[in-house]
């Protein structure tokens, strides 16, 4: 396939902070950008008012725009073909777009626009003269300046004029990196690590916490989450830390000494405690998790009444309000969906009780919790004895691995 | 030696027996297997797929390890024709594919199939207007043969992926046996949904292959008994042999990268220095893959030649291995309108990057002598 674009435009979309933190906004981005963009080697980048503008040097864009569907705070990466200002070069450049463009499309529009005041030719002089050219040089085609099947872009700004015909659509969000950090827990299923991602578009950095329970919980359950916090460093800007609580003692502990009908509510509030510690230690201001509402036993508005209670820190909970059916669809396009479906068991199962109650009351969870006497030196321990990883984006979790393959 | 038969097979890599090795010995448990050695077999196993499908820019989930060549070809033709067959019984290939694929069409036609059997013209290229003709509304699969292990021709496999667009119903499979690090394949760009891969053509191990199956792609399988491989291919996996596959794809991707101009110089030389010589014909087209020059020499028994050649410590072959055993002439040759003389004397010479223009030059030299004692016994 021939190459014609040869430059990316990348939009920040509406940022529409003014002022000191927009430039805090926009240099964040350009850093996650810069960081992304590593892989592909001959690519130049430079930051403008509202763009960042990316030279492809004859690489093929297909890997390029996917990888930058990643970044949240983008929103829309156009293909662009960049000519001199000078109007019969951009009629020519603009010709050579929407040919690119219009496989099998019937209309389109120009859309011009002169951000350097000193080019002799205005906006709608522009939409004029391209337009009238490219209606000349092609066959079949029409205007249609309300609903078009293409629409040719024409900027014409001080380094040179970009023309664009095909545009991909950005994550949106935020960048990265601006709202601070929270601590994700991740127990392997399909919602947390959607939890994580819907936290990332606000901006918001975050370190995974898993409860692990070996020889309860295997090997293999751990490596999981692991895979897809390895996922989640896609849109992470670079690292994510992953926080593997060891939590036998205290499961069994609660399985000894609280009625089993309670004990996932117990179990969470735990959870939720030693997680907030975690938040402590590490800087972080919030705490994510994948709870939904009207799930399952500990997902229930009661449910999360009695467990709520142990913290003060804010919980984001992003998928709250979505059906199973939605957290599915994001999990499929995010590339959790399949790491999530792994079928081994994890710390929220394997001591699921038989009929564990749906309606627990905050006060009989207060007073059950009390018939473990040790339970803050435990979370003490456990909290210790964490181990911490570090994953990062485009490195395998396994380096041993890497002379083989 | 001057091995001329890589369309056969190739010469493992070096690097790509030596991951073997190290797999077998170390990571020989088997990845189902519950215990930590399962895990760890089955943690590698996963690192292969997901280099894999990064090599060949697709989904770790889109990639189904096989056992090669024809069994890809079986499952994917198969395995869409039962799957699909309540939506429609016709499917389209063209006549000059790989017997795997061919004889996949043949018995489908005995369980009641219809089949259109798409000619090629002198170069062996299909014609799109023919394609877009045969396409009915009862027309559940096309399947093709990328580059063309007799002869090279490459099939317009991204037109045809852009004619295909149209009707989204309609399965394309591609088998690109012959095709990996010779000829690029962008399986998304070009619409594919299916596409057939085998680790011995470029010097990984036989017994290992690749079927990309595209997200959403529904096969019945043709083998039971277990989960492995999406479902899709049940049986323990060969987790030694897919690590060295996974090896010898990202060395051969960065061979192709490097060295493709070499090997066209060489197939450049071959066929202008044959061209001179008399009784030669050559049945590889102008524009055709890098690797595969397939020519006919009036009057002489391929099977002489070879074994000449042989002697001499020179490696060709006359057509496909998988049907040179038969003898009597090449059905592709023979489609392309070449002739029953043309087509049952046939020679194929097939380099890969290893090749020098320096053994071209020698083998060349070679059986120009051999020509002339062959011609002087016959007379």
């Amino acid at each position: 396939m021939k190459m014609i674009y040869d430059h990316l435009v990348v939009r920040y979309g509406e940022l529409s902070l003014k002022g000191k933190n927009r430039r805090h906004f926009e240099s964040q981005l350009f850093e996650t950008v810069k960081r992304k963009m590593r892989p592909f080697q001959e690519l130049n980048m430079s930051k403008h008012f509202d763009r960042i503008v990316i030279e492809l040097n004859g690489q093929s864009y297909e890997p390029i725009v996917k990888s930058l569907q990643d970044i949240f705070g983008i929103h829309s990466i156009s293909l662009a073909v960049r000519s001199e200002n000078d109007l019969e070069a951009i009629q020519k450049a603009a010709l050579i777009a929407l040919n690119e463009a219009m496989e099998g499309k019937k209309t389109f529009k120009v859309t011009g626009k002169r951000s350097l005041k000193s080019f002799p030719v205005n906006s709608m002089q522009l939409n004029q003269e391209v337009g009238g050219y490219l209606l000349r040089n092609t066959e079949g085609l029409t205007v249609d300046v309300h609903n078009p099947d293409v629409n040719v872009k024409v900027e014409v700004k001080d380094t040179g004029t970009y023309i664009s015909s095909k545009s991909f659509e950005g994550a949106g969000g935020l960048p990265i990196g601006v709202g601070g950090k929270a601590m994700l827990m991740l127990s392997g299923g399909i919602d947390s690590p959607v939890a994580g991602y819907l936290t990332m578009k606000r901006g918001v950095r975050i370190e995974g916490v898993h409860f692990h329970s070996p020889p309860f919980t295997s090997e293999r359950a751990k490596q999981k989450v692991v895979d897809l916090t390895q996922e989640l460093t896609r849109y992470s800007g670079g690292k994510i830390k992953l926080h593997v609580v060891p939590f036998t003692k205290i499961q069994q502990t609660i399985k000894d000494k609280i009625p089993s009908s309670y004990s996932m509510t117990i179990m969470r509030r735990v959870m939720l405690r030693i997680t907030e510690r975690l938040a402590e230690n590490n800087h972080a201001m919030a705490i994510a998790n994948g709870e939904n509402l009207g799930q399952v036993a500990s997902q229930t508005m009661h449910s999360m009444y009695a467990i709520n209670e142990v913290t003060n820190m804010p919980i984001l909970r992003p998928v709250i309000t979505m059906d199973k059916q939605e957290i599915m669809n994001l999990s499929h396009k995010i590339g959790t969906y399949e790491i999530s479906i792994r079928p081994y068991e994890d710390c929220c199962t394997i001591f699921l009780p038989s009929a564990p109650k749906t309606k627990p009351k905050r006060e009989k969870a207060i007073r059950f919790e009390q018939n473990i006497e040790n339970l803050e030196e435990l979370i003490e321990e456990a909290v210790n004895d964490v181990e911490t990883l570090i994953l990062e984006e485009g490195k395998s979790t396994d380096e041993t691995f890497d002379d083989l393959l | 030696m001057i091995y001329l038969d890589n369309s056969a097979t190739t010469k493992p890599y070096k690097e790509v027996l030596d991951t073997f090795v190290t797999v077998s010995e170390r990571y020989f448990a088997n990845p189902s297997s519950l215990h930590s050695k399962g895990s760890e077999a089955e943690k590698l196993l996963g690192q292969a797929r997901k280099s894999i499908a990064q090599l060949l820019e697709v989904a770790p989930s889109e990639v189904v390890f096989t056992s090669g060549g024809t069994e890809g070809n079986n499952i994917a033709i198969k395995g869409i024709a039962f799957q699909h067959q309540n939506r429609g019984k016709h499917l389209i290939t063209s006549s000059v594919e790989h017997a795997s694929s061919h004889e996949s069409f043949q018995y489908l036609e005995s369980q009641g199939f219809e089949i259109t059997y798409l000619p090629v013209d002198h170069d062996g290229l299909i014609s799109l207007e023919d394609l877009e003709r045969s396409i009915r509304q009862d027309t559940i699969l096309v399947s093709l043969i990328h580059v063309n292990n007799e002869t090279g021709t490459i099939q317009p496999i991204q037109e045809i992926g852009k004619i295909l667009k149209e009707h989204p119903k309609i399965f394309f499979h591609v088998d690109n046996v012959q095709g990996v690090g010779k000829v690029d394949l962008p399986l998304k760009e070009c619409g594919i949904d299916l596409c057939t891969i085998s680790a011995h053509k470029f010097h990984g191990l036989k017994g290992n292959g690749i079927l990309f199956v595209k997200n959403g792609v529904s096969l019945s399988s043709l083998f039971t008994g277990g989960e492995q491989e999406l479902k899709k291919r049940a049986g323990t996996e060969n987790v030694a042999g897919i690590v060295a596959m996974a090896k010898a794809l990202r060395l051969i991707l960065q061979e192709s990268k490097e060295k493709r101009e070499n090997l066209f110089e060489i197939k450049q030389f071959l066929i202008e220095e044959l061209r001179t010589i008399d009784g030669i014909d050559i049945n590889t087209p102008i524009s055709s893959a890098p690797h595969i020059i397939n020519f006919s020499v009036k009057g002489i028994k391929p099977e002489v030649l070879i074994h000449s050649l042989d002697k001499r410590d020179v490696y060709v072959s006359t057509r496909s291995a998988c049907s040179s055993r038969q003898g009597g002439a090449s059905r592709i040759l023979l489609e392309m309108g070449l002739g029953e003389n043309r087509a049952s004397t046939a020679i194929r010479l097939s380099t890969t990057y290893g090749n020098t223009l320096k053994e071209a030059e020698l083998s060349l030299k070679i059986l120009k002598e051999e020509l002339i004692n062959i011609k002087k016994v016959m007379r």
